[in-house]
């Protein structure tokens, strides 16, 4: 990733317009993730890279920068997420896509 | 509880057709759109065909915001270090009137919605719909927050992921396997580099696709289109490839998909394209892809369903269809709703012409044609050896190394042997004659 051309993926969500919510509308079930899932497909599927495994190895999410492309839910076959999209005027807000 | 005609979930291109429609005869109808404005939250790769919905609403596509005229339809296969490109260019791609444009969402989706206004719809934006609801099997309006909103006909035209019409019983939770991530960058350039760097005339664009080196051998591929100031740059990729990656992932194996559109970007191939641009905007959607097996009950009691909803959409390798298939499912919704106030029933009967048009239209005639392709697609050779060996043997064929060269006929007969005339791609091109 030393390419000039290539973004940190970051910088790139940093171009993007989000409202940003006070509720998260991710929610994860990190109970489910500790005891069933071994895959942890959430990590490689999220375009904007929002999981992570925190120092303890409890999954969370940075739902701030979501694409709200659901990826993760569809892939999720745990089922440890209840995903929603953003309340009315909120989530990113694309101005050209 | 307050009541309309006719409420649309979802203020896209397949909710904004059909309430244009509706508009238009006089329907009440209202359009619940969750973003600031309409294409807020759309994403296209994208171009959109017009010559299949150009004899729906024709005094719309004369006015439309498109981008460019697609002139230029362009296929590389990305090898090892080689690559082969398929270029076609014809005059009747852009004959008056032109088969296909690039379009960019936001811009595109807030000129429909305007257009719909205009017609006496109303579209209320940053109005998310948060449940459908349903009285004795019938769909009665929906619940906005705190509100409930009654009608005698609900548009559900809430995209790809079909929360609302999943949790409300009428169509299947979307499954991996039947959905793909696109995800793209919208890199700026100025217009005569544009036409420079793909060989067209002002206000002409190019599209192209890339297969091969772009997605790990996951089904999927690279796309480039030119609007009329950027670029769109985007990578697919098949959701359940990426959950058996996954699977199959060392612990040790950091990678995450949003790499492979950086790896693409900095390929040399790539590199030269994109060179000198400045990224604006960077997005994702999913894209239905489980083709005419996929599509749920189209309408019942009290609603239908349109466009990424209703799973109609087709990758067809070659043509990547969407828009055109949710303009034409809006359309013809809007006739079916047309039909059903004229006899006042808005039953599951009195809304049965929707599937029976959609039926006799391209939309559900071109999946049906398309019904093999899912299952096609789901061989990774597609996206590994063809690629390759396409580009390794017109490599060979280019190529005149120190020693003395064979002749033609031996160079690619002997390629051909090697990496077409094999158990595996006999096999593939036996699946092909269906596609």
């Amino acid at each position: 990733m030393s390419d000039e051309s290539t973004m940190k993926i970051d910088a790139k969500l940093g171009l993007d317009v989000f409202k940003l919510d006070k509720e998260p509308h991710i929610v994860i079930d990190t109970e489910v993730c500790r005891t069933l899932c071994v895959d942890r497909a959430c990590l490689y599927v999220c375009p904007a890279s929002l999981y992570e495994l925190d120092d303890t190895g409890r999954m969370t999410v940075n739902w701030e920068g979501c694409l709200e492309c659901g990826t993760c839910m569809i892939c999720c076959d745990k089922r440890a997420l209840t995903w929603k999209y953003p309340r009315g005027p909120y989530g990113v807000q694309y101005r050209m896509s | 509880m307050e009541k309309v005609e006719c409420i649309v979930v979802g203020g896209g291109l397949a909710g904004l057709s059909a309430a244009y429609g509706l508009a238009d005869a006089g329907v009440e109808v209202m359009v619940l759109e969750r973003g600031d404005y309409s294409g807020a939250k759309n994403v296209t790769g994208g171009r959109l065909y017009a010559s299949p919905i150009r004899s729906f609403y024709p005094e719309l596509w004369e006015e439309a915001p498109f981008e460019r005229a697609v002139a230029r339809e362009l296929v590389t296969m990305l090898g090892d270090g080689a690559q082969t490109t398929i270029e076609v260019a014809s005059d009747r791609f852009t004959a008056d009137p032109p088969q296909s444009y690039t379009v960019l969402r936001a811009r595109f989706d807030q000129w429909l919605a305007e257009k719909v206004g205009e017609k006496g719809g109303m579209v209320v934006p940053n109005m998310k719909v948060d449940a459908l609801l349903r009285e004795e099997g019938r769909i009665i309006g929906i619940r906005a927050g705190e509100d409930e909103i009654g009608a005698d006909v609900v548009i559900v035209a809430e995209g790809v992921l079909r929360l609302l019409s999943s949790e409300a019983g009428l169509a299947a939770e979307p499954v991996d396997r039947d959905h793909a991530l696109g995800f793209k960058e919208v890199i700026e350039l100025p217009p005569g580099v544009i036409e420079d760097r793909w060989h067209l005339n002002p206000g002409e664009g190019a599209a192209q696709l890339f297969l091969g080196n772009v997605t790990d051998g996951m089904l999927g591929g690279g796309f480039l289109y030119t609007n009329k100031e950027s670029i769109s740059l985007g990578v697919v990729v098949g959701m359940k490839a990426m959950r058996e990656r996954a699977e199959k992932a060392k612990p040790q194996d950091a990678s995450e998909s949003y790499q492979l559109l950086d790896r693409f970007k900095a390929l040399p191939q790539i590199r030269p394209l994109v060179a000198g641009g400045t990224v604006a905007e960077y997005s994702a959607h999913a894209i239905p892809e489980g083709g005419i097996a996929a599509v749920p009950k189209l309408a019942g009691d009290g609603y239908l369903m349109a466009g990424d909803a209703a799973g109609l959409a087709l990758n067809a390798l070659i043509t990547v269809r969407g828009m055109d298939f949710a303009i034409a499912s809006g359309y013809y919704a809007a006739e079916a709703v047309k039909a059903a106030k004229a006899r006042a029933d808005f039953s599951a009967a009195g809304l049965a012409g929707y599937e029976a048009s959609l039926r006799g239209s391209f939309v559900l005639k071109d999946l049906q044609t398309a019904s093999q392709i899912p299952a096609f697609m789901e061989n990774p050779r597609l996206f590994t050896h063809y690629p390759r060996a396409v580009s390794r043997l017109l490599e060979q064929i280019y190529t005149v190394g120190p020693g003395p060269t064979p002749g033609l006929f031996k160079t690619a007969w002997g390629g051909i042997r090697r990496d077409f005339m094999n158990t595996g791609t006999v096999k593939d091109a036996w699946s092909a004659r269906r596609i």
